[in-house]
């Protein structure tokens, strides 16, 4: 997690692949993680669900003979939950503490690189929640980019 | 750290675990050669590696504790108990070395000088020649060194010893490198005639002892390593990694094959054909790397057969058959100890001394035969011996000694069943203790062990013939057989170990689920099973869904007081998504009734505990590969793992165990008797009574203790007469007045009504009400209000409101005082006190109860004290009331009866007066506590004759007493 932040926020000596971020979009916001901690992209999955489990897991699939947990990342972030069933939604898979996570959201976009100095802490009235979970923000054109904390983010689950 | 460290590291501790199991017997056994020399050896390594890594405190605690185990191992110092503290001490003191350099990567820093001092102190000790080592010793390391390089290379293999120690004599004047060259340069052709003066005149005789062993130690080290080179270590994590991606390999081959199957004339068809195949090979190789052959576990069990026969001076023979066969490496390890306890116990019970096997007419030689092989994915391991057998008399004896049954009980009991007593705890037949067996360790742990795997143990055996056991264990922990089944369409599976039967209950059939105050029960032939409806506990439906839903209500109303911006927005999109949800669980609801047409029991164990579990439907049986839980599902314990079944879909594995745990019984355990049960019942519930139900005008239902009703009678209303306004009824040539229960009762003209008889000896009373309903025995919990005469309050019966009726009140205030007038004293002259009327003091924490046998006493003729609880009770008593006789309640909160009446019985004043207990449950135990502590009768709760024949014979006695 330390060398996550160090990653986002930190200085220029830093290689190429280290600051890029993959982006993702979550009801219409664009959301950044560190492309080195994503080890799949997926499409729409079945998941079964786990009875009594919090509400942020969604559930388990078998990704490759591995069962990797699915994450609801809307409810983490406190957003609503998409009602159409139609819609198709993907996953990102993460590794943390050595197992892992499948965090669904709507789509995903490109790998961008952004220029540190286009780079700004968190924003002291964003919601808490939100505060919690992103490293800070970049200013792209035409839209801003909220990068995710996704190790804090599957802790929060852990602890509740 | 360093790989080298690291594995040095892993080694260090293996060797250290191993060892810890044994030091135990060093204990008992000071002298046990081959712990010693077991001891020695792993210090050794030790010592050596340490020097390779430069690890300097390790390895002068490990040559100064080498010095001294090596002077134990070759005997020629005794090891008395203050050297085997010292050999622990110096264990421990490695130990926590090792520890620190796993957890820091570097030694700790510290002093060792005085275990040092000690150790030298030991090694010194006993003989003169002793002092003279060390220095010596110092001298000639490095040469010795220097030809353990040569031997681990393998040059030595060539050479003898003779060469050797010429070598080694050679040696003192040359650098390592001039020696490895003469080394090379002799192989076999040096003369021994030449190496050996030098090798006499060199080296002094405890010196070459000590080359000797070196060599040995590497010799055998070598030959160690020659094995090993065709073994390699490799982690579980890539073993499994592998596996998993077997899995998924066979997997995709099956979904090849089905696409294969859909066309004919593939030019695919023989490459996937061969693909199958190696696929399944491959599949077989992988598991196999988790195998290893039970010859393993058995090892050991050759030599503790010898020692023990030379101990215990018996010829017992040991035959092995099926070593080769293979099991799950973690299932080996498990049944190693089980095992060798097992063929000790069949050595050491089971053979007869040779004279006894031959006055039987058997060979002097015993036999104990290990068989191993496969059945039906299971291995079966049977130990079975010639000796003597199970003693069936002893086993009985024993059992009663440790209360386990009673003689008669033994008496009726099949042999199998006696036999089945040594498997108890503290069981051991053992007529004395051996260094051997029979310390109460026994036969207990090993089936407790051999369960926790998922196997069974079983036995046979013939007095006088011999003893056989069979142990049924599964090939592998890590792949289980488990039955698929739905409910409320998620798919779970049960782990087919737990599961008895399957039962299918339907709504309108025979075999249909029944309910009892909405627990479903099924009576499975001629049991009552209760039931455990899946969907429910996972919370997938019904009573549970609304409270899921107000905690995501919560859980939203939280996260939105947190919220300072745009809280208004959120509230709004956030309940749209409440209600979704909502309705999505009302449309699986309502499907899942629809399916509830017919439903599929799974009758399961834990334990002694059997239970069913309610599902939708249930598909078959499946190996499956147990994988566990992620760590943030790690706090549900309904799930032990989870795994993939093989069309690729994640499914949970359902835990017995915890479900038995959540879903009432608490501790499963065998020893659980019906009385804990039933207390733990009574707690919940309050107590258990019988009512009879009735109705009078209006709607309510009535209740009434059936305990005071004496008779129920119809009575025809023509025969009801009229006396002072009083209704009357001519009742068995007596005069019996009758009360309606209230003006809702129409009196008719005609027919019959029905009357309940409250009666005391000859005197009764009639009560009319409007219609008789039930009786029923019931939980009540009887909430009072005072609001109408006649009613002590409400309760809920069978489902409904129902008034608990104050008889009190029917008895001396809604009919005068006939009962109290009634003249003749029930019980004798003799009982009555100077007013006339005895004192009770009545000690009860129910009102129902103080409510409902104040009027019995009434009745009686008894002067009635009620108090609510025990404390009360004792402070009046000690501030001088007078009571003739005292009736306590047992189960009170605070202080119990037992205590009261301990407490009571201290005080002088009341140590002669009669104390009677009242309890709903009289158990032979309750019983005898009670008159522990001073009670004098013990009387339950709703046998009202028994209580006032009671109060009345105990009276009478201490009068008499007294007089």
């Amino acid at each position: 997690m330390v060398a996550d932040k160090t990653l986002t926020t930190g200085t220029s000596n830093k290689s190429k692949s280290e600051r890029e971020l993959l982006t993702i979009f979550i009801g219409g916001q664009q959301f950044g993680v560190p492309i080195l901690q994503v080890q799949d992209v997926l499409g729409e999955q079945t998941v079964t669900r786990v009875p009594l489990a919090q509400a942020e897991v969604a559930g388990t699939l078998n990704l490759r003979g591995r069962i990797v947990t699915a994450i609801n990342v809307r409810k983490c972030l406190g957003m609503p939950e998409i009602t159409d069933k139609t819609v198709k939604q993907m996953s990102v898979v993460v590794e943390h503490n050595k197992e892992l996570f499948s965090l669904i959201i709507d789509k995903v976009g490109d790998v961008l690189n952004p220029q540190e100095d286009k780079f700004d802490h968190n924003i002291a009235t964003l919601d808490p929640l939100w505060r919690e979970v992103s490293l800070g923000v970049y200013r792209l054109e035409g839209s801003l980019l909220v990068v995710l904390d996704v190790p804090k983010l599957l802790d929060m689950i852990n602890t509740q | 750290m360093d790989e080298l460290v690291e594995e040095f590291i892993t080694e260090t501790n293996e060797g250290l675990e191993e060892l810890d199991l044994d030091l135990v017997k060093l204990e008992q056994d000071p002298n046990d050669k081959d712990l010693l020399g077991k001891i020695f050896r792993l210090i050794h390594t030790i010592k050596g590696t340490c020097g390779f890594l430069s690890l300097p405190r390790l390895e002068k605690v490990a040559h100064h504790g080498e010095n001294v185990l090596g002077r134990f191992r070759d005997g020629d110092l005794a090891v008395t108990p203050e050297y085997v503290s010292l050999i622990f001490e110096s264990l421990d003191r490695i130990k926590f070395i090792v520890g620190e350099i796993e957890s820091t990567g570097s030694e700790p820093g510290g002093d060792d000088s005085e275990l040092i001092a000690k150790l030298d102190a030991a090694f010194l000790s006993g003989t003169e020649e002793a002092p003279e080592e060390p220095p010596v010793e110092v001298v000639e390391e490095p040469v010795i060194e220097a030809i353990e390089e040569e031997t681990e290379e393998g040059t030595i293999g060539m050479a003898t010893e003779a060469e050797l120690e010429a070598a080694f004599a050679a040696a003192e004047a040359k650098s390592p490198e001039e020696l490895r060259a003469e080394l090379d340069g002799k192989k076999g052709d040096a003369p021994a005639a030449q190496a050996a003066p030098a090798a006499s005149s060199a080296p002094k005789p405890a010196e070459s002892a000590d080359m000797e062993d070196d060599a040995e130690e590497h010799s055998t080290q070598s030959q160690g390593k020659s094995v090993s080179d065709q073994t390699l270590r490799v982690s579980v994590d890539v073993l499994e990694n592998l596996m998993t991606m077997v899995s998924e390999l066979v997997l995709t081959r099956n979904q090849l094959l089905q696409i294969l199957r859909t066309q004919t004339d593939s030019e695919f068809t023989t490459p996937l054909q061969r693909l199958n195949q190696i696929v399944s090979e491959l599949q077989e190789g992988v598991m196999k790397t988790r195998m290893q052959p039970i010859g393993k576990a058995w090892a050991k069990l050759p030599r503790i057969i010898r020692d023990l026969s030379i101990e215990l001076n018996k010829k017992i023979d040991l035959k092995m058959i099926g070593q080769d066969t293979e099991l799950d490496r973690q299932v080996l390890e498990l049944i190693k100890d089980p095992l060798t306890h097992m063929v000790r116990n069949s050595g050491d019970h089971g053979i007869e001394k040779p004279k006894d096997r031959v006055a039987v007419g058997k060979p002097e030689t015993g036999t104990i035969t290990l068989n191993a092989f496969h059945e039906g994915g299971h291995i079966i391991i049977r130990i079975s011996d010639d000796g003597k057998g199970l003693s069936t008399e002893m086993i009985k004896k024993k059992a009663i000694e440790n209360g386990l049954a009673t003689a008669e009980e033994l008496e009726e009991m099949p042999v199998p069943q006696i036999q089945q007593f040594i498997f108890k705890a503290g069981f051991s037949t053992a007529e004395k203790v051996t260094s051997v067996s029979g310390r109460g360790v026994g036969m207990d742990v090993v089936r407790t062990n051999i369960e926790k795997i998922g196997g069974s143990i079983d036995l046979t055996s013939v007095e006088g013939k011999g003893s056989a056991f069979t142990i049924k264990i599964p090939l592998t922990l890590a792949i289980v057989s488990a039955l698929i089944v739905e409910s409320v369409e998620e798919r779970f599976a049960i782990p087919q170990l737990a599961v008895r039967e399957l039962v299918m209950a339907s709504e309108h059939g025979e075999n249909k689920v029944e309910v009892i105050n909405g627990a479903p029960v099924f009576r499975l032939r001629d049991k009552l099973l209760p039931l455990v409806p899946l969907g429910e506990l996972l919370q997938l439906r019904k009573a549970e869904t609304p409270k899921n839903i107000s905690d995501i209500k919560a859980h939203i109303q939280e996260a939105l007081a947190q919220q300072t911006t745009s809280a208004d927005d959120a509230k709004a999109t956030e309940d749209n998504g409440t209600d979704d949800l909502y309705k999505d669980n009302v449309v699986s609801l309502d499907t899942a009734t629809a399916a509830n047409e017919n439903t599929y029991i799974v009758v399961t164990q834990v334990g002694n505990y059997e239970f069913g579990i309610i599902v939708d439907r249930v598909f078959d049986t499946e190996e499956i590969v147990v994988k566990p839980v992620s760590g943030i599902l790690r706090n549900i314990d309904l799930f032990s793992g989870n795994t993939i079944l093989g069309d690729g879909s994640v499914i949970m594995i359902l835990d017995p165990n915890g479900i038995a745990r959540q879903t009432g019984e608490l501790e499963v355990a065998d020893n659980l008797g019906a009385k804990e049960k039933e207390t733990a019942e009574k707690d919940q519930r309050g107590e258990k009574i019988s009512l009879l139900l009735f109705k009078t005008g209006d709607s309510t239902p009535k209740a009434v203790p059936l305990s005071l009703v004496a008779r129920l009678e119809n009575i025809k209303s023509t025969d009801i007469e009229r006396s002072g306004g009083q209704m009357m009824v001519q009742y068995r040539d007596k005069l019996m007045p009758l009360v309606p229960f209230d003006q809702n009762i129409q009196m008719k003209e005609e027919g019959e009504m029905p009357v309940l008889v409250f009666a005391d000896k000859d005197k009764s009373l009639g009560l009319i009400v409007g219609e008789i309903v039930d009786i029923m025995e019931e939980y009540i919990d009887v909430q009072l209000s005072g609001t109408q005469a006649g009613l002590m309050g409400s309760a809920i019966i069978d489902g409904k409101a129902t008034d608990v009726v104050d008889v009190m009140h029917f008895l001396d205030g809604g009919n005068g005082s006939w009962f109290k007038d009634h003249g003749d004293e029930p019980f004798g002259e003799d009982i009555a006190s100077a007013d006339g009327k005895r004192r009770v003091l009545l000690v009860d924490d129910s009102p129902f109860f103080r409510n409902m046998l104040t009027p019995l006493l009434n009745i009686a003729g008894y002067e009635v004290t009620t108090m609510d609880n025990a404390q009360e009770a004792l402070q009046m008593c000690e501030k001088g009331s007078h009571f003739d006789v005292i009736v306590s309640d047992i189960e009170m909160p605070d202080m119990d009866g037992f205590a009261f009446a301990e407490a009571l019985r201290a005080n002088p004043a009341w140590t002669d007066t009669p104390l009677v207990a009242l309890s709903s449950h009289a158990t032979p135990q309750d019983i005898n506590r009670g008159l522990e502590v001073g009670f004098d009768k013990y009387v339950a709760k709703f046998d009202r004759d028994t209580l006032l024949n009671t109060l009345s014979q105990t009276l009478s006695k201490t009068k008499q007493g007294g007089e």
